[in-house]
């Protein structure tokens, strides 16, 4: 199965005012920023948090930690799938118990992701609360699981494919409309 | 860096077909386990819906409780299958009594015999996935990958397995570990060193490409990076393979004295149990070469990859 490419839906322009109205929406909700703890998601969710985090930063003069969280071990569907995903190492550099996270992913779609994210942050503590922040919210969601910020809403369909790309992962800096050829 | 792999491997019977970088892409998912063996909570679901069955022919308390522990921190369920009390003894046969086992529908058997080649045997015969727990003298693949990692993470400036020496000093005749550490470290581009008395240390082993014997302690620790002390069984003596203790004291005990002739970071390994002030000096055991306290610490995120890198990704 090939991805067919369509379209740019973001440039690195659109990106930058996106996450800058995120983190901007991320001080004004939190009850006391210094308990916010960013957690990225492998792989794209890393670069998002961090970006975020410098941006918090810039505003508020407030350094927000930020932990790299891996889900692979809390997927549902670990019994069935015929490939083997490959486990990295969560590393979340503060103990998150009380803490405000604020858990970062690059795209929201079914839903299933930020399920397994949520177990895996309840197994390293008991946070305060947990919010979410998406750079792209495409629909479709298969569990009751919505977003507290979000990037951009896109309305897609089930046979495309959306693409993030930053800096620190790929090497530039946008957001791609993609289309699988089955 | 080298990218991790997909591990395809059905079984874990020895490391003779696992490829370099399988196993870096193995130690990968370990440094993510030992993540999770450092959190106050020490339980993921990642074998939920899995069934594990250890089958200890040959008794083996602390390994078969550190795969159980790799099972059951994963969530898998776990059946424990000890040969003494079972049927075996009666007269069955080993393919009838795995096929009583396979009724109970276990995805992986964590095998330990006498017989060298029973893990091998047992996989032609079900389609669960194989991890050998020390077969004979033949192998101990998890032993050695724990060995390697902890050599991996302990040694100080770590920058590789190439151009790296291990020393393995005793009755490497009786030892699996020191087959299946041969495979791993020659496999990795590191020089193994055997030492002990001559009639301990198989001619054919210098078949593998980077090994090479050695009678002498002094010759053999000069500029190693790692030693490993291996057990040396009393049972030998009677034997005639070596006429008593104290002379393999003398000659062949690594001491703290005689590690100043190694790599200045060397370390000191032993896959236990050890007898103390015998194969290995108490006060070096218990020094800052020592990594044996790692090497056990290790053997459970090790078991942990292996479990998930055999199970997850075959579909059903």
């Amino acid at each position: 199965m090939g991805l067919r490419w369509k379209k740019r839906l973001m440039d690195e322009g659109e990106i930058n005012r996106a996450v800058n109205r995120m983190a901007h929406e991320i001080i004004e909700r939190s009850a006391s920023l210094k308990d916010v703890v960013l957690v990225g998601v492998h792989t794209r969710g890393i670069p998002l948090a961090e970006h975020l985090s410098k941006l918090i930063h810039h505003y508020e003069g407030l350094e927000v930690p930020v932990g790299k969280l891996d889900i692979t071990l809390y997927r549902d569907d670990l019994t069935e799938i015929g490939v083997q995903p490959i486990v990295r190492r969560t590393e979340v550099p503060v103990d998150i118990h009380g803490r405000e996270l604020v858990l970062c992913d690059d795209v929201i779609y079914t839903g299933r992701t930020v399920r397994a994210a949520l177990d895996a942050l309840m197994d390293l503590g008991r946070p305060s609360l947990i919010r979410l922040a998406v750079l792209v919210d495409r629909g479709h969601r298969e569990l009751p699981i919505q977003a507290d910020y979000v990037g951009r809403a896109i309305q897609t369909s089930r046979s495309e494919v959306i693409k993030v790309h930053f800096h620190s992962t790929d090497g530039e800096e946008g957001v791609d409309l993609l289309e699988s050829e089955s | 860096m080298m990218e991790a792999v997909q591990i395809r491997h059905r079984h874990l019977l020895d490391l003779e077909d696992w490829s370099a970088s399988e196993i870096e892409s193995l130690w990968r998912t370990t440094d993510a386990m030992m993540e999770v063996m450092q959190r106050k909570v020490k339980k993921v679901p990642s074998l939920q819906g899995f069934t594990v069955a250890t089958l200890f022919f040959e008794n083996s308390t602390r390994t078969r409780l550190s795969f159980e522990r790799a099972a059951k921190v994963q969530s898998a369920e776990v059946l424990n299958f000890a040969a003494g009390g079972s049927s075996l003894s009666k007269g069955e046969s080993l393919k009838d009594t795995l096929r009583t086992i396979d009724a109970m529908q276990a995805d992986l058997y964590i095998v330990r015999h006498v017989a060298a080649g029973t893990p091998y045997q047992l996989s032609r015969w079900t389609d669960a996935s194989i991890v050998n727990a020390g077969d004979g003298r033949r192998a101990h693949p998890t032993q050695a990958l724990l060995d390697g990692y902890t050599f991996r993470r302990c040694f100080e400036g770590f920058d590789g397995f190439r151009g790296k020496r291990l020393t393995i000093v005793g009755d490497v005749m009786h030892s699996r570990v020191a087959r299946s550490n041969i495979s791993l470290w020659t496999k990795l581009g590191a020089e193994v060193v055997l030492c002990g008395p001559r009639t301990l240390l198989p001619a054919e082993l210098e078949q593998y490409s980077g090994v090479r014997r050695c009678f002498r302690l002094e010759e053999a620790i000069e500029g190693a990076h790692a030693v490993m002390a291996l057990r040396m069984q009393r049972e030998r003596m009677q034997g005639g393979l070596f006429p008593s203790l104290a002379e393999y004291q003398a000659r062949y005990q690594v001491t703290t004295k005689m590690m100043e002739r190694a790599h200045p970071h060397a370390i000191v390994m032993h896959p236990g149990p050890m007898n103390r002030d015998v194969e290995i000096e108490g006060v070096l055991a218990d020094s800052e070469r020592s990594v044996i306290e790692e090497q056990v610490a290790h053997g459970v995120p090790v078991r942990m990859a292996v479990l998930y890198s055999l199970l997850v990704g075959r579909g059903r």
